[in-house]
């Protein structure tokens, strides 16, 4: 391999890519996918740490009435919009799409790396400073010197966000971070592109691509046309704060539903990149473990690109009750309705897939089937949303929290770690214990069930979202906080008046339930990297009918692969 | 995972140009990070303790930007002229990575237009009463004067459209190998774009207007300005291929560097016939315009 490569001239001056360099040039100066791929991974696990610490402090918050953690209403905003700034832009974008679109996409389509492995490192490190200026504007003066960070919500909308909701400079620095990932997600996206279309294998058209690699192409094309109209969003309302415009300021002439209708124009597709590579990474499990090809491989493509295409046409859904026109919540109600028909396809053709195939229960296939179940709970309930007249009903309630947690927090993060089950073996070369794995799995599934589901209940009974307090008897000193019988304390809520204290509760446990299978993974993680079992190149024994190009490789691959290219039949 | 699908090898070492490690991502993305914080710093008027920040961190950010763009740059053109990497395979990489930044650029412009038209078209909306306040239910609003189209802005539209023409007759040269023609067809365009650039300094600072003045002007000047600075850049990116014809660097087969200049120049003048039409010439209709 080595004596046909260096017999090239043309490629003599690259020999350098085939030793692995040293430490401080290999991770921070890297040009190599995986290597920047695994950067990725680890910082979207310590962001979502991060992340999911702050949630653990709201279901805290709430688990009962009155005033656990928080200090005021603000903190408990900060608290939101740190959640959801992190878990979107620095954990799931991170994870699925530099972590695993980095290591796999290259190995998938036959390519050695990236098209442009420089511009690959810069969108890794750009989300460093963004996330240092995220977490730093937690720290100064937010609606005012005493009241600090962005209550914003992860929408940042004026005029909450303006200066006349918030001061400080808190926004600015928020706003900073957004661009920063924002240019980090354009330009990766770019490349992941440039990737798919130059670097194919011969004889890998694109109708014979993996799915994982079809759902980055569709989500590289929405970053690149969804997230600079966010970066445009917030640079007017940053000209708005600080150089006296008015575009979102009525007394100017400006128009705050503007800056709804450019953010969500980004917003909603930016949902799907979130979700399609997800969509991916479940198609492949599905397949290796059923041991069938994926039914309906075309239609899973194009149900991708349709999904990709119809969700930048369905933003006003998110905005049903800023008083826009009758006409319109009709048009964006059938055109969101839509949406589900591509959905739906991708649901059946996963479950065709199962159909009559040899299943094989592994955590990576556990994951998966646990996605489809929770994903289409998610879909279904979005389908309720997508009603104008349901949706007038159930705005800004639990029903919308429940709804896209379901989509996301048990789908897209679902997929991370189906994801991270199905290649861990192949990404460190070790191999994680089964049983650790499944246990995993069935804690996360219980936890996140009894932490979301109950909010369906709650948005029904008409609690509102981001509030940091609700109306119910506080218990008796006996029954405060969580380290109480549980029995108990749910027979003396059930007793009272409780309003809205029960399913607060349950959600409550189960968001401690889901914190201690954190800390089980994290046990996991250790142990697969120090003690794993060593893993073989097709460690899961992927049958021919199912194979991607990943599989042909020892684990790990090596610092290069396919320097002699391979060929697709 | 589709059917029928077998792999094998093509026995041929791949054709990809592989980069060397390199510093400038690093520290190129914590240059960003420094500008930004500069500018919250600057534009909060942040002291720490008597020292007064201003504008210093912004200044030192974008240096350093800048900075590492030249040694990012710097690297490619080696790798282009002296190490003839970029082969084929690679040179079509660069067009699709070039063609998807435009794209991404669009989209930016498409932000700032969205905002005029939400402005200009439902300037009498009723029930945005505080809007309809300001604009009178008309646009422009009628307490502005605004710039005749066919005044100095189509003189700027000619400009642009020359040079874009001179553009195309330095990528001829280049095609038939006249590097003189190359020279001066570039040289063309850079002074081309310069004068773009003084006429539009010379309109803002003759505008009866002001950036603070509301919806109109914040319109005007976010879309004229925004594009005013891609003219900036472009200008620069062509004085870069004017200096790199002169170092004889693009030959008729190799000349990438030159041809994505002429792409984002192309560009630029297109978002400027937008902004012409629809800002300058449609959103005027009605005004008074200013006296001259």
């Amino acid at each position: 391999m080595n004596a046909a490569h260096s017999a090239t001239a043309d490629h003599a001056h690259d020999d350098h890519g085939h030793h692995t360099p040293g430490f401080f040039t290999r991770w921070f100066m890297s040009t190599n996918h995986k290597d920047i791929g695994t950067l990725y991974i680890i910082f979207s696990i310590c962001a979502a740490l991060v992340g999911g610490w702050f949630s653990m402090m709201m279901r805290h918050e709430l688990g009962d009435p009155g005033m656990q953690l928080a200090q005021n209403g603000h903190q408990w905003n900060v608290w939101v919009t740190a959640h959801g700034l992190i878990m979107v832009f620095f954990v799931v974008m991170p994870g699925l799409i530099g972590g695993f679109g980095n290591w796999f996409l290259p190995l998938m389509i036959g390519a050695p790396d990236m098209a442009f492995p420089r511009l690959n490192n810069i969108s890794f490190w750009l989300i460093v400073p963004a996330f240092l200026l995220l977490v730093g504007s937690a720290f100064v003066p937010g609606v005012s010197a005493e009241l600090l960070g962005a209550g914003t919500g992860w929408t940042v909308y004026p005029p909450l966000s303006s200066k006349l909701g918030h001061a400080g400079m808190s926004v600015d620095m928020a706003i900073f971070a957004l661009h920063l990932a924002g240019a980090s997600s354009i330009l990766g996206a770019a490349n992941m592109i440039t990737t798919v279309f130059n670097m194919r294998a011969p004889g890998m058209t694109l109708h014979k691509m993996p799915l994982f690699v079809w759902a980055m192409l569709v989500t590289a094309f929405l970053l690149v046309l969804a997230v600079p109209v966010l970066g445009g969003a917030i640079t007017m309302l940053l000209t708005d704060r600080n150089f006296g415009t008015a575009f979102f300021d009525p007394t100017g002439g400006g128009d705050p539903i503007l800056y709804q209708h450019l953010f969500w124009f980004f917003g909603h597709p930016e949902v799907y990149i979130m979700i399609l590579p997800a969509f991916g990474i479940i198609s492949h499990i599905v397949s290796t473990f059923s041991k069938k090809p994926v039914f309906g491989y075309l239609g899973m493509a194009y149900a991708m690109v349709s999904i990709g295409v119809v969700g930048f046409i369905v933003w006003a859904h998110h905005m049903y009750t800023t008083g826009i026109s009758v006409n319109t919540q009709a048009y964006f109600t059938a055109a969101t309705l839509i949406i589900a028909v591509p959905t739906g396809i991708k649901i059946f053709s996963w479950i065709a897939t199962m159909w009559g195939g040899s299943i094989e229960f592994k955590t990576p296939m556990l994951w998966a089937i646990g996605f489809i179940f929770l994903f289409t709970v998610g879909g279904v309930t979005g389908v309720v949303l997508a009603n104008a007249g349901m949706d007038t009903s159930l705005h800004d309630t639990y029903y919308v929290v429940a709804h896209f947690h379901y989509v996301l927090s048990l789908g897209a993060v679902f997929g991370l770690f189906a994801g991270f089950y199905y290649w861990i073996g192949k990404m460190s070369g070790r191999m994680y214990p089964e049983w650790a794995g499944c246990l995993h799995f069935w804690i996360t599934f219980i936890g996140v069930n009894l932490v979301f589901f109950p909010q369906h209940f709650l948005g029904l009974q008409g609690m509102p979202r981001r509030y940091v307090d609700y109306a119910a008897p506080i218990p008796p000193e006996h029954l405060q906080g969580p380290l109480v019988n549980p029995i108990e304390k749910i027979k003396w809520i059930m007793d009272q008046e409780y309003g809205l204290h029960l399913w607060n509760y349950v959600s409550t446990m189960g968001a401690y339930m889901t914190g201690g299978s954190v800390i089980l993974f994290l046990l996991i993680v250790f142990y697969t990297l120090f003690f794993g079992k060593k893993a073989s190149g097709n460690y899961w024994n992927v049958q021919p009918q199912c194979m991607t190009l990943e599989w042909t490789l020892p684990s790990p691959p090596p610092f290069h692969q396919f320097d002699i290219q391979p060929k697709i039949k | 995972m589709a059917e029928n699908i077998e792999y094998g090898t093509t026995g041929k070492p791949h054709p990809y140009h592989l980069v060397r490690p390199s510093i400038w991502p690093l520290a190129g993305a914590f240059a960003g990070g420094l500008a930004a914080l500069g500018l919250v710093l600057y534009m909060h008027g942040v002291k720490f303790g008597t020292f007064e920040i201003g504008l210093k961190g912004v200044i030192l950010g974008l240096l350093c930007v800048l900075a590492v763009m030249f040694f990012w740059w710097k690297d490619i053109i080696f790798e282009t002229v002296h190490e003839k990497v970029h082969n084929g395979i690679t040179e079509v990489g660069l067009r699709y990575g070039m063609a998807l930044f435009i794209s991404s650029e669009v989209m930016f412009f498409v932000a700032f237009f969205w905002a005029f038209f939400d402005a200009s078209l439902y300037a009498g909306e009723t029930h945005q009463y505080l809007r309809t306040e300001y604009t009178a239910g008309t646009w422009p609003p009628p307490q502005f004067e605004t710039i005749p189209a066919f005044d100095l802005p189509f003189l700027m539209t000619m400009i642009l459209l020359l040079s874009g023409c001179t553009v195309t007759w330095a990528h001829h040269a280049i095609l038939h190998g006249k590097n003189k023609d190359v020279i001066l067809g570039l040289g063309l365009s850079c002074l081309l774009g310069g004068i773009f650039l003084c006429f539009q300094m010379f309109e803002y600072a003759h505008a009866t207007f002001k950036f603070k003045d509301g919806i109109f002007p914040s319109t005007f000047y976010m879309a004229t300005g925004f594009h005013g600075f891609h003219v900036f850049v472009g200008t620069i990116f062509l004085i870069v291929c004017w200096l790199r014809a002169k170092k004889a660097h693009f030959t008729p087969t190799r000349h990438f560097g030159f041809e994505a200049a002429a792409w984002y120049w192309h560009f630029v003048d297109v978002v400027w016939l937008f902004l012409f039409v629809a800002i300058y010439w449609w959103g005027s209709v009605g005004a008074v315009p200013a006296a001259h």
